[in-house]
């Protein structure tokens, strides 16, 4: 009896607690290619804020990262319950899952800034500028809708 | 003496304290009621002035009106002041009204005192408190030239017919006569930073406590929805939704001048993140002011801090 008791409470214990990160490798995986993405606009951020001297060379492998880093297979990066509110360790909000034509569409906006900087990467500091606002610009459409505040 | 006589007098002590209890507390009703009343700005404040909507749109953007009146899609106009965003708090939900220059549904029939007493003192056209969601809170600081440049630019923006959704408030918090007692508690026209500071900070600190007010979102409150100035700006729970709204003061807070000015042109922290949130609309109305303006800011950022 002490055994059963102690079973269902352990069962309504798991059944209220939220679902933990390593069930959901893919939630890691994509904070990593965000982290990847961040790891590459910073070289051309802080040149476009004056925080670092334009680099043509630098800028240019920059630019092709990212090119590369967002033409990466989402499909399996997104599954179902791996929301803000299913799991504790992600910021994505619900609202990718009830509107995945707009965030895939928003995507498809980020790939197209990238594919833009990578074409002016070169081309010096006052054609690279814009293109990086632009590419910011891409990241912030989904952050201000899709993404909660950190905790 | 008759009994019923006795029974006469027996009485009349309980009637003359229940007499004397009435008395005092409909003294201390109509105490209330005199403190609770709705208080316009004084005609010295409003008189003098005259709008240049052309340095309203500067105010606009510094004062974040679009932020919460436009509507409530993302990819809505800014500029279109429809209203219908939710706010959640602990006193129920609140929904921004329509502001635009319609004539029914929004403002659009406002005179410029009337636009000035809502702003600054937070009281409508027909003499009710607004809540201090709307941040009024802030604007009591500002320069009344600088709301009647608002004005005037505001009415050059286009109308929209959406009707004004009520805030759902529970009990008490939906009687709008009790916001008279907490203006008086709470409603300061003083800044919250003071000392000897220097013009770019005391630029910064018009710019911050009075038009764009960070601390509305960057600073706890307390149980009657107060902003708790010995915590300023020190982080707070999300108003809007799950996390937090971090700390841009304190400890924990360690951008430079240059990374808070950038972040405000561009979005971009200093670890190359990019802005999300309530705060990404922040730095879209930011983002058109002058440089100087943002230096300004991010200098009393790092004063308030100190």
């Amino acid at each position: 009896m002490r055994r059963i008791v102690l079973g269902a409470s352990l069962f309504f214990t798991a059944l209220s607690l939220p679902a933990l990160a390593q069930d959901h490798p893919e939630i890691g995986q994509r904070q990593g290619q965000f982290n990847l993405i961040v790891h590459n606009f910073a070289v051309l951020g802080g040149m476009a804020q004056g925080r670092v001297d334009y680099d043509a060379t630098l800028a240019q492998t920059a630019a092709d990262n990212l090119f590369h880093i967002t033409r990466h297979d989402q499909s399996r990066l997104w599954p179902e319950g791996t929301d803000a509110q299913s799991v504790d360790s992600t910021r994505a909000l619900p609202a990718i899952w009830e509107n995945l034509d707009d965030f895939v569409s928003k995507f498809a906006d980020l790939q197209m800034a990238a594919e833009n900087v990578q074409t002016v990467a070169g081309d010096g500091l006052d054609a690279l500028r814009p293109a990086v606002g632009a590419l910011g610009g891409a990241c912030q459409a989904c952050h201000q809708t899709y993404r909660a505040e950190a905790g | 003496m008759s009994k019923a006589d006795s029974a006469r007098r027996g009485r009349k002590p309980v009637v003359k304290l229940l007499g004397a209890t009435a008395f005092v507390g409909a003294a201390a009703g109509m105490a209330l009621w005199w403190v609770s009343a709705p208080e316009p700005l004084s005609a010295a404040r409003l008189a003098g002035l005259s709008g240049d909507a052309q340095a309203g749109e500067a105010v606009f953007r510094a004062a974040g009106c679009a932020s919460c009146h436009m509507g409530a899609d993302p990819d809505a106009d800014p500029m279109v002041l429809a209203g219908g965003q939710a706010f959640q708090s602990g006193f129920g939900t609140f929904y921004a009204p329509n502001i635009s220059t319609d004539p029914t549904h929004g403002i659009g029939n406002w005179s410029r005192d009337e636009f000035l007493n809502a702003v600054m003192a937070g009281v409508s056209p027909d003499g009710q408190h607004y809540y201090p969601a709307f941040p009024y809170t802030a604007y009591i600081k500002a320069d009344p030239q600088d709301m009647a440049d608002l004005y005037a630019f505001m009415t050059t923006l286009p109308a929209d017919a959406t009707p004004s959704r009520p805030h759902d408030l529970g009990f008490p918090f939906n009687i709008r006569r009790g916001l008279g007692l907490w203006k008086a508690m709470y409603l300061d026209a003083g800044w919250t930073v003071t000392g000897d500071l220097t013009e770019t900070e005391t630029r910064g600190r018009y710019l911050a406590e009075a038009l764009a007010h960070c601390a509305e979102c960057h600073t706890p409150r307390n149980s009657l929805g107060a902003l708790q100035p010995d915590q300023w700006l020190l982080g707070a729970p999300n108003p809007s939704g799950q996390g937090r709204i971090p700390a841009i003061a304190g400890p924990g807070f360690d951008w430079t001048h240059f990374d808070i000015s950038a972040y405000l042109e561009s979005g971009f922290t200093p670890s190359f993140d990019v802005v999300g949130g309530s705060m990404a609309a922040v730095v879209a109305n930011l983002q058109h002011l002058d440089k100087t303006e943002l230096d300004a800011i991010a200098a009393y950022i790092l004063r308030a801090g100190e």
